[in-house]
């Protein structure tokens, strides 16, 4: 039985609409509405607790709203999951590894789990790692890697499976500068390749001017816009604060 | 389809792959039993005189009467220990990347229960080989027969484990609940005293006892193991094992469930 598509469904990138959430009688977001089309790196900017997480365990289907619609690629999320999480890739802002695993281990659980072919596992995974120069590290245990290694790992196997739309919680917490500008690089650079990212942060250093923007603030979208368009003058970490502060 | 057997392998794998690394746990696993096989048993056989009531056709010791029970506590302690990593999972994370996975989730937590079975039941066989180093042996047939009600036994009590990580918020939580599931299963059940023997004493703790489903777990492996089916056992087991997988994946839907409450 086919359905109707939506409008969100015909961005083959990713379209959330009206989306609400509440914890109990707490409102986590207020109608969020956007867009992000491939080949765009979208950076997602809000406080803390301003309902960045609720957003992205949402277009996870960690959560379901009772109301509102998320298209991945195409594909309605609530209707059809499985093809819409067959084309996400995520890294999460909470590490998600088997610390106690080879690298390999990890990535071949991770491959199962998206129903790669078993023949095609080992040379994904081999592409995969030499993506982000980490193939000598697969035989490693990931509790004998360093953060910054831990997280190149983890957003080379969030494209283990081709996706089309790329979400990352705050994937530069707890790295030091050479790591997280290394990771910001190469996701800029995935971007270009035509990939749909969102970039979930509070860190105004890792949003360059021809990215696009979304400003979260207690649970709703405060601005949206190209990053240079909106800052105007200001430096983005005033601007932002502008945005976001409580008035005394 | 192979996709789903793939998801199936991998992590019923991983399972594995973690109880290899944690070789405390296949200790204690091994040691919890034998302790009250050889010191507990030892102590009590005196104090509890058994008749002959089916399967058993002769008198037996005190010991034979609760190896099945023994086996069902490991199949019991291990369903917790895995309830206890998914717990652990997902404090550190590694939950969201088996939920965010494109196979459906009811059969996401199927493959981790057949993953807990697994070991729950290699832990059982190595119990019963180190039973029988101490004297007792069971009927040969007995070891083959008894495999699918451990596979059953095993079931029941990981989706109870399941339906208990569902609830339970966070870590430190846990080792409460585990004693107020534990000790009250295995103490109002058939494992340790024939069920005639606990309605001497209370009529009304015998009901208690033959309302556990755990009871019928421990009778449906002691029947089995004397080649015989107590097919009420497994009725009991059969159905407790469809309401608690079921409330089990209710617990994890996304919409109502535990990562709601948990986020």
């Amino acid at each position: 039985m086919s359905h109707t598509r939506s409008p969100a469904e015909a961005n083959p990138g990713l379209a959330v609409r009206e989306l609400n959430f509440h914890y109990g009688a707490k409102t986590a977001l207020d109608s969020v509405s956007f867009d992000v089309e491939p080949g765009t790196f979208c950076a997602l900017l809000g406080p803390n607790g301003a309902g960045k997480s609720t957003l992205v365990s949402l277009l996870t289907r960690l959560l379901v709203a009772p109301d509102g619609e998320i298209s991945v690629a195409g594909y309605d999320l609530r209707r059809t999951p499985r093809k819409a999480l067959a084309k996400l890739g995520v890294v999460f802002q909470q590490p998600a590894l088997d610390m106690g695993l080879t690298v390999r281990q990890n990535m071949t659980y991770f491959a199962a789990l998206h129903g790669l072919p078993r023949s095609a596992v080992p040379t994904r995974i081999d592409a995969a790692l030499d993506r982000l120069n980490m193939r000598e590290r697969a035989g490693e245990r990931v509790r004998d890697l360093n953060g910054g290694h831990r997280r190149r790992m983890e957003l080379a196997r969030a494209l283990m499976h081709d996706p089309t739309v790329l979400l990352l919680d705050e994937p530069t917490v707890g790295l030091d500068a050479a790591a997280r500008q290394s990771i910001t690089d190469h996701v800029h650079d995935l971007a270009a390749q035509g990939l749909c990212i969102l970039w979930a942060t509070h860190l105004t250093d890792e949003v360059r001017d021809d990215d696009q923007l979304l400003v979260l603030h207690r649970g709703q979208i405060l601005a949206r816009g190209q990053t240079g368009d909106l800052r105007g003058d200001h430096t983005l970490s005033n601007w932002f604060l502008s945005q976001t502060e409580v008035p005394a | 389809m192979s996709g789903f057997w793939g998801v199936a392998r991998a992590i019923i794998g991983r399972e594995f792959l973690r109880f290899v690394h944690q070789r405390e746990r296949f200790l204690a696993a091994l040691v919890r039993p034998m302790v009250w096989l050889v010191i507990f048993a030892a102590g009590f056989r005196a104090a509890l005189g058994l008749s002959i009531i089916p399967p058993y056709q002769n008198y037996i010791t005190y010991e034979t009467y609760i190896v099945p029970g023994l086996c069902a506590m490991v199949l019991l302690f291990n369903g917790m220990q895995s309830s206890l990593s998914l717990v652990y999972d997902r404090e550190m994370g590694s939950m969201r990347l088996l939920l965010t996975s494109s196979f459906p989730r009811w059969w996401l937590l199927f493959c981790r229960l057949l993953g807990s079975t697994a070991i729950s039941i290699l832990q059982v066989y190595t119990f019963l080989a180190l039973a029988a180093l101490f004297g007792i042996v069971l009927p040969l047939p007995g070891y083959v027969a008894v495999l699918p009600g451990l596979f059953l036994g095993g079931l029941m009590l990981g989706a109870l484990g399941l339906v208990l990580s569902s609830f339970v918020k966070q870590l430190e939580n846990f080792a409460g609940v585990m004693n107020f599931v534990i000790f009250p299963m295995f103490f109002l059940s058939s494992a340790l005293y024939p069920l005639w023997k606990m309605a001497e004493s209370s009529p009304l703790l015998r009901d208690i006892c033959a309302f556990n489903p755990f009871t019928h777990v421990v009778e449906l492996i002691r029947f089995l193991l004397y080649l015989q089916i107590n097919w009420g056992a497994l009725i009991w087991v059969l159905g407790s094992t469809v309401v608690l997988c079921t409330i089990a994946v209710w617990g994890y839907d996304p919409a109502r469930g535990l990562m709601k409450r948990k986020s």
